[in-house]
């Protein structure tokens, strides 16, 4: 078995995507002070919620019911994942004021 | 998929990675926060499914319905989370939204997998362990953030240990990746559907075995971990469904949730392992009850108080989670506030594991307008507090032990700590002599520059306050 043929080009690029992702995220993370923490992580939480995008996909393709079905809580979990997640986030930041 | 959406879709990874950025300073993080929905938004119009059609492009139907319909209903189960939860609370809400996340990601990806399996073509096996991993992550971060949720509300916060719990977590992880070696290379076989099922449910079951053991106390580590979890089963999904954008973020989230777990252990001096499979205090509570601190508790009253803060020079406030419980903060506002018209300097110590989350405490003062240049950092405050007249601790107990210097037996030793035994005279506020989360006794309580000041932390303030304005 050689990697060519597990692995195509076209995904290997996308896996180099992936590699470089995790030390930009570790990087920029780490600039973020801890005053921050909570606010990032929920605004992290909320970056996941592209999750919405699979299911807008998933539910698109959908051709029988359980599909439907399924597709339909996923964009719900995905929807409310991101629009909450967004929201919580800046409700946090607004508060955080300096001295007048 | 056409060159515009691929140059699109790198504008969209940068917009999340500056909106990141952003959130390294309180001045810039609001816009970052918008940034990052800004690339979320531009990444929904330009969305593209794996064959690299527009999502967009197809004639409308009933799908499209129920798209529309179920973005509508999370958009609004979101908002009234996001408005209605309680600042104190917010552990909680981060809990909830993950395990959606999770949720969700885990439903793609079994779509995906049963759409795949079922097709001609089959699945090639780099994207069929993309999709098992999703699925695995995805439902094991859905009822682990479940859990988790269920015991930062207080139920079922104290650690559920059995015999044997470790070899049986040890026992489904090892059917867990048997399952997924089997589908990875059979995902066209006709029981590979019945696997599938019993994947999942394993990994549904596993959050709930993972989490169920660990404390309350633990639960914001366990969030962040299960935070990037999801994340990854997102990168994974992203694979999947050949969906850039969703590589980059799900990654980002991926290292982000790894990293702040690190720094959370290291703030409380534990290695991971030992916040996910031991379970705290079983050990240490009796090694703590041998010897008791030395010296005597010598308590004070408000009106003094009142006249050591007055006449201080720099005063330093340690707030704890106890302080937002007793919805304290806005009284210590008034208070520092006074102080501060008075030409006492006054600064907040913030350890980075008080609250409920990391930088949770932070939040909770932002909420009651204390602004944030009076927030330092542990780190930052510890070399001066010898310099400092006043150090009020309130609704703080384990973060400024000094066993964590001084006991080699405590639980506790070798965690950082705010040093509040080293300024000149240290007030304690509490309601009683009752030990802190980690049930150790706290040997601040004892030194010969500590006073305590029992009572409700609110109704404390406000006397201090009262007083403070008299003199």
């Amino acid at each position: 078995m050689t990697i060519e043929s597990l692995l195509a080009y076209n995904q290997i690029l996308v896996l180099f995507i992936f590699v470089l992702a995790i030390f930009v995220g570790i990087e920029v993370i780490s600039k973020v002070p801890s005053m921050l923490h909570t606010p990032l992580m929920s605004g992290t939480n909320a970056i996941h919620g592209i999750i919405l995008f699979g299911g807008i996909l998933v539910l698109a393709d959908a051709d029988s019911v359980l599909t439907q079905v399924l597709g339909f809580v996923a964009v719900v979990f995905g929807s409310a994942n991101v629009f909450g997640g967004f929201m919580v986030t800046d409700r946090m930041l607004q508060m955080f004021k300096k001295k007048k | 998929m056409s060159s515009t959406i691929a140059l699109l879709l790198i504008v969209v990874s940068v917009l999340f990675i500056l909106g990141i950025k952003f959130l390294s300073s309180p001045k810039t993080a609001r816009k970052g926060n918008l940034v990052a929905a800004a690339g979320m938004v531009l990444g929904l119009l330009i969305l593209c499914n794996g064959n690299g059609v527009s999502a967009w492009s197809h004639g409308w139907s009933f799908n499209y319905t129920l798209i529309v319909i179920g973005t509508v209903i999370g958009l609004i189960i979101g908002a009234i989370g996001a408005y209605s939860v309680k600042m104190t609370a917010m552990p909680q809400m981060v809990a909830l939204f993950n395990g959606l996340g999770g949720g969700a990601a885990a439903l793609v990806a079994s779509l995906e997998f049963m759409k795949g399996a079922h097709s001609v073509e089959g699945i090639k096996a780099f994207i069929a362990v993309a999709m098992l991993f999703a699925t695995l992550i995805g439902s094991l971060s859905f009822s682990g953030s479940i859990i988790a949720y269920f015991k930062l509300e207080g139920k079922c916060e104290k650690p559920i240990t059995f015999p044997g719990q470790n070899i049986m977590n040890g026992l489904i992880l090892l059917v867990i990746f048997g399952l997924c070696g089997y589908l990875t290379v059979n995902s066209g076989a006709s029981n590979a559907t019945i696997a599938f099922l019993v994947l999942a449910g394993l990994a549904l079951f596993f959050g709930v075995a993972m989490v169920m053991p660990i404390g309350g106390a633990d639960m914001p580590v366990v969030i962040s971990l299960l935070n990037s979890f999801t994340g990854l089963a997102v990168a994974a999904d992203g694979f999947a469904i050949n969906n850039t954008a969703m590589i980059v973020a799900g990654t980002l989230v991926g290292s982000s949730g790894t990293l702040l777990t690190l720094l959370m252990c290291k703030a409380m001096n534990r290695p991971v392992s030992n916040v996910l499979f031991g379970a705290f205090g079983s050990s240490g509570a009796a090694a703590a009850g041998a010897g008791g601190p030395a010296g005597t508790v010598k308590p004070i009253q408000a009106d003094e108080v009142a006249l050591l803060l007055a006449y201080a020079t720099r005063v330093v406030v340690v707030p704890g989670y106890g302080m937002a419980v007793a919805q304290a903060q806005h009284s210590v506002r008034e208070l520092t506030e006074e102080l501060g018209k008075r030409g006492v300097e006054v600064q907040f110590a913030i350890h980075p594991v008080a609250g409920r989350m990391p930088g949770h405490m932070n939040v909770l003062l932002a909420e009651a307008n204390v602004p944030y240049d009076q927030l330092i950092e542990m780190e930052q405050i510890n070399p001066s507090m010898d310099r400092v007249d006043v150090c009020l601790v309130i609704g703080a107990n384990d973060v400024v032990n000094p066993a964590a210097h001084e006991d080699k037996s405590s639980p506790i030793y070798g965690m950082p700590i705010i040093d509040a035994d080293h300024c000149k005279t240290c007030i304690v506020m509490k309601r009683s002599m009752a030990a802190g989360f980690a049930g150790i006794e706290n040997a601040l309580f004892y030194k010969d520059n500590t006073r305590m000041l029992f009572g409700d932390a609110k109704a404390s303030l406000n006397a201090l306050v009262a007083a403070v304005k008299a003199s």
